[in-house]
């Protein structure tokens, strides 16, 4: 039973600490649509997610009047399309549109899995399919990319990583507009996991279930408010407050991804044990790290914050949650953390103090502004690198950035909503180029031969 | 099904009456109340069974808040395994 000191917590969390369970989202198998042609693939793919998907933004709506938490997102993800679309490569985009079209139909903020596997070669079809993400995420909405280039079982396809720089400019180029908003919607991962809830990053791998229902919680400010509490305490203590938070965090979003998935008549996935920030003041990773001690985030003393940080969400997390995957961990997104956004804007946090946290948390390097000139090479430079600090350290990592078309450092970029803005960051001016033009596959580390 | 109904905001006359009066009307049955002052703050929070009521859940937690809304306080309903769920191993 609880008391009413517990009632009063809760809806503290809710209302003035931000709370709130960030994604439920419905991973479903495209598997079942193949068909002779791109057309009635696409009309399959559409007719599946429309049907699947039919109840998740109600249900999910019910449920955050019935428990009284917000459910920010309800996204669906789907089996990397690059699998469904093998036989005809160059219409991929058809089954892309078909998927944006239900996205925005079924009401979801975003649909994951224009998705390419592609960590230990790249099949001709997959490299076709690749060259259609820029036009694809110019011409979509809702509809998000990633690519999956390494792994610490198989090492890193170089020969995907050069791609990809090329790609991400291209995309850039094509949303211009907008200050390159495509590339918000395109990852580039090492050791992608199969059930990851949160965008861009997600998509159904096909390892899993026919229909399942992964969530992703929130609750940097529940942390940060937590701590405040005990600006004296050591570490130790930190930590441990910290695990029972994440607990009960979690907790929240275990209940509601069980029910969820019995409504939906999908499986239980996961529950990701995240703190995922929004540009909200009161919600920042950042602002935690600052409340440890730092006096801004990008000091020396931050990667060993955030290791803690990351640490004790998972130790309180796996408790709460009978199911635990996705990414599980605190998120760094700069543009989407008003901590990091402000840090950054001030000069004093750096892409390499990003990488180096990158090491010690979930993800990678993750809504960043660079400079649109940035040259392709560098960009691909930038992905090598993330994908061997994944592969040697056995974590996921990722690169989400943004060469800002036609700007350069002192200027921002601003997405609006959850993606929020981000200041136009400096990279190193050296010249990759060469060792990225060798192509090739970086070999899987020594101590991944296992079996 | 068991809920729980908090009413807070600042402290006046008649907010007992008001809140119960509306379950009453309702069909909810009330099975708990505690109320703590927290700073300058009224906390109340109510056990309630609403499994006599013929309203759907959010019907009931949409006139609630309204009602909320005219006396001046925060009112709402949740389901009580959200709590469960926090506070309890």
């Amino acid at each position: 039973m609880f008391n009413k000191f517990d009632v009063l917590e809760t809806i503290e969390m809710i209302e003035k600490e931000h709370l709130d369970i960030r994604t439920v989202t419905m991973g479903i198998s495209l598997l079942p649509c193949i068909r002779a042609t791109a057309e009635e693939t696409a009309q399959a793919v559409y007719d599946r997610v429309m049907r699947s998907a039919k109840d998740l933004v109600r249900t999910a709506e019910d449920l955050s009047r019935e428990y009284g938490i917000p459910i920010v997102n309800k996204r669906v993800s789907v089996t990397p399309v690059s699998l469904i679309t093998a036989a005809f490569p160059e219409k991929s985009a058809l089954v892309g549109r078909a998927l944006d079209r239900a996205a925005k139909e079924l009401g979801i903020d975003f649909l994951g899995g224009y998705s390419a596997l592609v960590h230990k070669g790249t099949a001709d079809y997959e490299e076709i399919f690749l060259k259609t993400i820029p036009e694809v995420l110019s011409e979509t909405e809702r509809l998000c990319s990633s690519v999956n280039v390494g792994s610490s079982k198989s090492g890193i396809n170089m020969d995907a990583v050069r791609l990809m720089g090329e790609i991400i400019l291209d995309t850039a180029s094509r949303t211009k507009q907008r200050d390159g908003l495509g590339c918000a919607k395109l990852v580039v991962f090492c050791n992608a996991v199969e059930d990851n809830p949160f965008m861009a990053g997600a998509f159904h791998g096909v390892g899993e279930a026919d229909t399942v229902i992964n969530v992703g919680v929130s609750g940097p400010g529940v942390v940060q408010h937590a701590l405040k509490f005990i600006p004296d305490a050591d570490l130790t203590d930190a930590a441990e407050l910290i695990k029972r938070t994440a607990f009960k965090i979690t907790r929240a979003g275990q209940l509601v991804a069980k029910e969820a998935a019995k409504r939906l008549h999908a499986r239980f996935g996961i529950v990701d044990l995240s703190l995922a920030p929004t540009p909200a003041r009161g919600d920042s990773v950042a602002h935690i790290l600052e409340e440890l001690g730092l006096e801004v985030v990008g000091c020396h003393g931050t990667t060993a914050a955030l290791a803690m940080l990351n640490d004790a969400v998972k130790k309180g997390g796996v408790m709460a949650s009978s199911r635990v995957g996705g990414l599980s961990g605190a998120f760094i997104p700069v543009s989407e953390d008003i901590g990091m956004i402000e840090s950054a804007t001030a000069g004093r946090i750096t892409l390499e103090k990003l990488e180096a946290m990158t090491c010690v948390c979930s993800v990678g390097l993750d809504m960043i502004a660079i400079p649109g000139d940035t040259p392709a090479a560098t960009i691909s430079a930038i992905i090598a690198d993330e994908a061997a600090i994944g592969m040697v350290n056995n974590k996921t990592t990722a690169v989400r950035v943004i060469p800002a078309p036609g700007k350069g450092v002192g200027d921002e970029v601003s997405f609006g909503g959850l993606l929020g803005r981000a200041p136009v960051m400096p990279v190193h001016g050296g010249d990759a180029g060469r060792f990225i033009r060798r192509g090739g596959l970086i070999p899987a580390p020594i101590h991944s031969f296992k079996n | 099904m068991r809920a729980v109904v908090t009413v807070t905001g600042t402290d006046r006359r008649g907010i007992i009456a008001k809140v119960s009066g509306f379950l009453f009307e309702h069909n909810v049955n009330i099975e708990d109340i505690s109320q703590t002052i927290l700073g300058d703050q009224f906390a109340m929070i109510m056990m309630v069974d609403t499994s006599e009521s013929r309203e759907d859940f959010a019907a009931l937690s949409l006139a609630l808040s309204q009602m909320g809304e005219k006396i001046g306080m925060t009112v709402r309903i949740q389901h009580a395994d959200i709590f469960d769920a926090m506070h309890n191993v």
